[in-house]
């Protein structure tokens, strides 16, 4: 049967080598990591290793220079294939915040050790326990003493802290009551996790719905060279929030590569399986939810690639990122469903990957921006109605 | 050090091959570089990182060959060669190495020659020795390892993989060697090997440049034919085993077999 995305050629060479990458990471390999909870170390290894988690740094720093689009279909081609870009996607992206807002020696230093896979940057910790989606509340607290910051304070859901080199870090240096706007006085900074739990952080992982590394971190008097503060000091929330557009972009790319990858195995399992003499793909029942899947996922696909065009023209794309992002989250969420359904029962059985890829699309629903934020961004940015928080 | 892959593309593994009306063959799936090469080309660059140097991967053949040189640029040979000219159309291998040896011969100071175990398509692995007759070098087939390389001394020693057990043997340089699955891990294309592959212009070298005659095809394929359809049928008796062992007696005593 033909492919049922009609973009399949555009950056074809991308796609046909990340496919043949994923080819040898298989069912059975994502399978198995979840029986023991691994992380999927060889497979991280192998993107490494043939560029495709550094695609995004520009060549003068040793990355591949591509567009965002390409990047994108990086991740796409990941989930399409049966995979879970979920692991290691930070490392394409978390390295944004470095990019545009560290300085040269900054950059000199870490950029081409990301690039070529030595250093890995695919921690970011944004999220407390007490503050949820609201950002500038947090509480975690850098405190600048001579020639370093001493970080107190408490994070959660701080994926892939374990099998990362490096953290950015978004912490208060300056108290809530003291700033003028409530964006002001927070900090970005590079931590450094190969030595961190001898010095005062704490990394406690949470076990959860996927096979997922995501932890609670303390920090306890934990000292951070102000070297590796990032950009300038109180103004942590603006760089996080201009690297948004990117990260709602490829996680929308995320979807429509497992969006694809349900609606492919519902209509061949809906063409195959027979049931009252019949294959189930006959009863409109069946067939049309896995066709309106289908419609969904391709209008999402579409916002995507408008919102790269806008984003690498260097447009403002904010509304478009985030519609991409909802829309190829529902889309992908209908298609798990969809997916579920038609497997009947056989859906519920690890061997057919469905309800893995079920749990993992489900997550793109809360993380890493929850469903109802995005739309409170488009009432009240896009459609001018009041504040809805 | 220069090393130098023959490569070609063939269909994928799990390709259907069918012969239609015309006695034209088609496969069931687009062409890839022939799937033992891809052990040659990487061991081709894994060579090259270690010794420094070029690694060169070459094909004679049509452009949709060329498929297979991207491959080859994509996982990171330095430089890719097309060899063709009308003039082969309709021959066979013998002439195909003489092309092959011609353009090694004129790329100057090749030291080793990696061919995969064989092609997929045909299965069939006399190209390797027939360009290694064509050079006079020495030929080394079934290479599990290479045990050690010295481009100053032109010496290499590799394990072959024979059935009767695994053979340790020494040669001299320049030579041909095709290699077996055990020698590495095949490396994937990478990003920037991609790039690269998008960009490059590929020299074709017709056989007036490499300065040779093909002359007449030796031999000719008059015509390729589907394998014959199986007419066999499979018939399952049901019932506990002393029931259905005594259907098949029946079954066997109404066909007359026994
Ligand atoms: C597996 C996993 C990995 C993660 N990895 C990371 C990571 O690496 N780094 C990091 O910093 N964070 C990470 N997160 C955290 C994630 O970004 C947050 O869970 C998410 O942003 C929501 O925050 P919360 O859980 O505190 O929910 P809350 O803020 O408590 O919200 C709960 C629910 O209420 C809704 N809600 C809240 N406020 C409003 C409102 N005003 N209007 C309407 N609805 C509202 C939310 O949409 C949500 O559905 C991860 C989370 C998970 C589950």
């Amino acid at each position: 049967m033909h492919d049922i995305n009609p973009k399949s050629e555009l950056h074809g060479d991308i796609r046909k080598a990340v496919r043949q990458l994923c080819g040898d990471f298989g069912s059975h390999y994502w399978q198995s990591l979840e029986e023991h909870s691994g992380y999927p170390e060889a497979f991280v290894d192998a993107l490494t290793q043939s560029g495709w988690l550094s695609v995004l740094i520009p060549e003068d720093y040793g990355g591949g220079g591509a567009s965002l689009t390409e990047a994108s279909v990086v991740l796409e081609e990941i989930n399409r294939s049966g995979g879970n870009s979920g692991a290691c996607h930070a490392q394409m992206y978390t390295m944004g915040t470095l990019l545009r807002h560290g300085s040269e020696e900054q950059k000199q230093k870490y950029l081409p050790l990301i690039a070529s896979g030595e250093l890995r940057l695919q921690s970011f910790a944004v999220t407390e326990p007490t503050t949820g989606t609201d950002t500038t509340k947090t509480r975690t607290f850098a405190e600048r003493r001579g020639d370093r910051y001493v970080v107190n304070g408490q994070k959660v859901w701080i994926s892939r802290v374990q099998h990362s080199d490096l953290m950015l870090l978004l912490a208060r240096t300056t108290p809530f009551e003291d700033v003028e706007k409530k964006t002001d006085g927070l900090s970005v900074f590079l931590v450094d996790l190969r030595d961190a739990e001898r010095k005062g952080l704490t990394v406690r992982p949470i076990k959860n719905m996927v096979n997922h590394e995501t932890n609670e971190i303390f920090f306890d008097d934990f000292e951070i060279p102000a070297k590796n503060l990032i950009g300038e000091e109180g103004r942590g929330f603006r760089y996080i929030l201009d690297g948004m557009n990117v990260e709602r972009i490829l996680i929308a790319a995320e979807c429509i590569g497992d969006g694809y990858w349900f609606v492919d195995k519902a209509r061949h399992y809906a063409n195959e399986r027979v049931v009252f003499d019949r294959p189930i793909g006959q009863n409109q029942g069946i067939q049309f939810p896995i066709a309106q899947a289908y419609a969904h996922v391709r209008a999402a696909d579409l916002m995507r690639y408008e919102a790269a065009e806008l984003f690498e023209t260097n447009q403002p794309c904010g509304t478009e990122a985030n519609l991409a992002k909802l829309l190829a989250a529902d889309a992908s969420w209908e298609a798990a469903n969809v997916c579920l359904q038609t497997h009947g029962g056989y859906g519920f059985a690890v061997e057919y990957d469905v309800e893995r890829k079920f749990r993992e699309t489900r997550l793109y629903q809360v993380a890493p921006i929850s469903t109802n934020l995005i739309l409170s961004y488009l009432g009240q940015h896009v459609l001018e109605m009041p504040r809805s928080f | 050090m220069h090393v130098v892959v023959c490569t070609k593309v063939t269909p994928d593994t799990a390709a259907k091959v069918s012969v239609n009306d015309a006695g034209v063959v088609g496969w069931s799936e687009a062409p890839v570089i022939n799937p033992w090469d891809e052990y040659a080309v990487t061991e081709a660059v894994l060579l090259k990182g270690d010794h420094g140097g070029q690694a060169t991967v070459m094909t004679v053949g049509k452009q949709e060959h060329e498929e297979a040189l991207k491959q080859g640029l994509a996982i990171g040979c330095d430089q890719a060669i097309r060899v063709w000219d009308d003039a082969l159309e309709g021959h066979d291998n013998l002439q195909y190495s003489k092309a092959a040896a011609a353009a090694i011969e004129k790329l100057g100071d090749v030291d080793l020659v990696i061919f995969g175990k064989e092609f997929a398509d045909t299965q069939t692995d006399q190209y390797v020795y027939q360009v290694a007759r064509k050079l006079g070098w020495t030929s080394l087939g079934a290479v599990a390892k290479i045990l050690e390389i010295d481009f100053n001394a032109s010496t290499i020693k590799v394990e072959r993989l024979l059935e009767q057990g695994k053979a340790v043997v020494s040669a001299k340089l320049p030579a041909v060697i095709a290699v077996l699955k055990d020698i590495n891990e095949p490396k994937y294309p990478s990003f920037m090997g991609i790039r690269k592959a998008a960009k490059a212009e590929i020299p074709v070298w017709n056989l007036g440049e490499l300065g040779i005659d093909v002359g007449e095809p030796k031999t000719k394929v008059a015509q390729y034919k589907n394998l014959p359809v199986r007419g066999s049928q499979v018939q399952l008796f049901d019932g506990t085993p002393e029931e259905a062992a005594a259907k098949l007696a029946d079954k066997l005593i109404e066909e007359k077999v026994i």
